[in-house]
């Protein structure tokens, strides 16, 4: 996978990212939250290398710390949507017909709803939050998931090898986790991985609206809304914001393409 | 399946349809009745007497045990009333339907334009596959899908309208004018639509690929008729099939983007009205944009499949 231009630029770019966010504190010595009047609107230069903001934050600081945010929200909300998408779409293929039929008509549901309707809905009842964002993400991603798992599911429980397990006597529990899982969680992996730039999206998109991560904790989103909102006096805001976003969104789905490709192409075009 | 498969199946898509707005409408009432605190109270702020609040409860229908309460928002949501709105008193209904317009013509606009410039630029792709052109559609393609509508449209914004001042900034141009009104569309409108251009662009070339090998195409070939009447009339019109169901889901995606153009853009539509009403709290609007909305695109989504039924009979088989 090494030998492809744009696996590699993928993998770089995701390297950047993460170092970064991994040694923000290292690498930024300003505190991305410490306000300081008299450099409001600094434009970047040596003292602040992408400038400050409104309230004379650094922005190059509240960048690298926003990462840790955007990676944190992406990985862990991604990994739960994982576990709840696998065991729901395990009973949808493996119960019985008309639980599946259930599951089916609740994921179709659940894809129903445009994402950020959606958003604003749960905003609306929890107030903005952190949580709110991972609740949109879960809600977005589990049918996706759950549908991948159900269909690999049912393709592989008439399998020769699973009905020889059944009969010698293996149990539901043995048979799911011995003989369909380790066959069902490769390519969802790999979905899950082309979704990770959709989640950072989300994380953002909820945070520049002012309904996911909270003031002053920085956060890409956050960052964009401040620039947003001072657009006319400097440009630079809007640009630290954004151009982590679009780095990290191309670096991951570049990632994510190439694997795909690599490791399994019948999943090309989805 | 019966004697007339399409209807069968019409009717199919179509009762799902309906449970699932039915879903849709019981979560946004589970929705109303969790949010903490009282609606009434809410909507008249903390100045109003318990009186006024009271009388409010009882005009918003509050006072009822919940399952009137429900009963009464399904069975008016059926005959198209989604209640009243708390700051003027007007019908939920005619506020949302007075937005909606402002919105349908930007994804009008991104539709058009994204096919416009996807379908020819697959279509390239997929006769010089491999070529440098293939290449380069494929990865630009790849970039815009990946990088968000928002940041897309408050980069436009700072490009053409701040710094080179190209074109408006704010808002859906002057009632009557039309020129003025396209003039403000342009930027909304390449920022939810630009992500589309490499969707479909995508989809035709990995269809076109496909259609140029089937067997049709190969006697045509055999029977000596031009290259690019091969192309464009035969295999083109099948590729294209595949694009209007991803253009059906494609309208609640461009939904979301639109939200992110008309708060940018301070552009009037459903999704400044949504976040303009959450924001000031206004819950009755809240849910009936939602609801709206969420009708909206699942009906989109059943047109989508009715037409590529029609159009393909594998998709009826495989679902009947």
């Amino acid at each position: 996978m090494l030998r492809e231009p744009l696996g590699v630029l993928g993998i770089s770019l995701v390297l950047l990212v993460v170092l970064g966010a991994v040694f923000a504190d290292f690498l930024a010595s300003a505190d991305p939250s410490k306000i300081s009047p008299r450099n409001r609107f600094s434009s970047p230069g040596f003292e602040h290398l992408a400038g400050t903001d409104q309230l004379g934050r650094d922005l190059f600081s509240r960048v690298l710390h926003g990462g840790q945010i955007a990676l944190a929200v992406a990985l862990g909300s991604t990994a739960v949507s994982l576990l709840i998408g696998m065991v729901l779409g395990l009973i949808a293929g493996y119960g019985p017909r008309w639980l599946d039929n259930l599951l089916i008509l609740v994921f179709d549901a659940m894809k129903s709803f445009p994402t950020v309707m959606l958003a604003l809905a749960l905003v609306t009842l929890f107030g903005p939050s952190l949580t709110a964002v991972v609740v949109v993400v879960i809600l977005v991603n589990v049918p996706g998931y759950a549908r991948i798992i159900r269909t690999q599911t049912i393709a592989l429980k008439s399998a020769e090898y699973v009905t020889a397990a059944q009969s010698m006597g293996a149990s539901t529990a043995r048979v799911l986790r011995v003989h369909i899982l380790p066959n069902v969680i490769g390519p969802l992996l790999i979905l899950a991985s082309m979704d990770i730039p959709v989640v950072i999206a989300i994380e953002a998109g909820m945070s520049f609206l002012g309904l996911g991560v909270r003031p002053p904790t920085p956060s890409w989103g956050a960052i964009l809304n401040d620039g947003f909102a001072n657009i006319r006096e400097s440009y630079w805001i809007v640009v630290a914001g954004g151009i982590p976003i679009i780095l990290t969104t191309l670096g991951f789905t570049f990632l994510g393409e190439t694997l795909r490709d690599v490791f399994d192409p019948r999943l090309k075009g989805r | 399946m019966g004697d007339c498969p399409i209807l069968a199946y019409a009717l199919k898509r179509l009762v799902l349809a309906i449970v699932i707005i039915s879903v849709a409408m019981t979560l946004l009432f589970a929705m109303i009745y969790l949010i903490p605190g009282d609606p009434a109270k809410v909507a008249l702020g903390p100045r109003a007497t318990p009186e006024m609040v009271e009388s409010l409860r009882v005009r918003m229908g509050l006072d009822q045990p919940i399952w009137v309460q429900f009963w009464r928002f399904y069975s008016g949501v059926w005959r198209g009333d989604l209640g009243i709105e708390v700051l003027s008193g007007r019908p939920v209904l005619t506020v949302v339907l007075e937005q909606l317009p402002y919105t349908l013509a930007l994804i009008a606009g991104a539709i058009s334009w994204s096919v416009a410039l996807g379908i020819p630029l697959g279509c390239i792709a997929a006769i010089k596959r491999g070529g440098w052109v293939d290449r380069v559609v494929g990865i630009v393609s790849v970039a815009v899908i990946a990088v968000p509508s928002f940041v897309i449209a408050i980069y436009a914004l700072l490009i053409f309208a701040v710094s080179l001042r190209w074109l408006p900034a704010i808002g859906a141009g002057e009632p009557g004018d039309l020129g003025d009104q396209l003039l403000h569309l342009i930027l909304p409108s390449l920022a939810v639509g630009l992500g589309w251009v490499g969707y479909i662009a995508r989809m035709v070339r990995a269809s076109m690929l496909e259609v140029l090998e089937a067997s049709h195409i190969r006697t045509a070939r055999a029977f000596g008729l031009p290259e690019n009447q091969i192309t464009y009339s035969y295999a083109l019109r099948i590729a294209i099939l595949p694009t209007v169901t991803l253009l059906g889901v494609g309208v609640g995606q461009m939904l979301s983007s639109a939200v992110f153009a008309e708060i940018v853009f301070a552009r009037p539509g459903i999704g400044k009205l949504v976040y303009d009403s959450i924001l000031t709290r206004n819950y009755p609007l809240v849910t009936g944009s939602v609801l709206v909305t969420t009708a909206f695109f699942v009906f989109v989504n059943v047109i989508a499949d009715l037409v590529i039924g029609a159009l393909d009979p594998r998709v009826r088989s495989g679902f009947g």
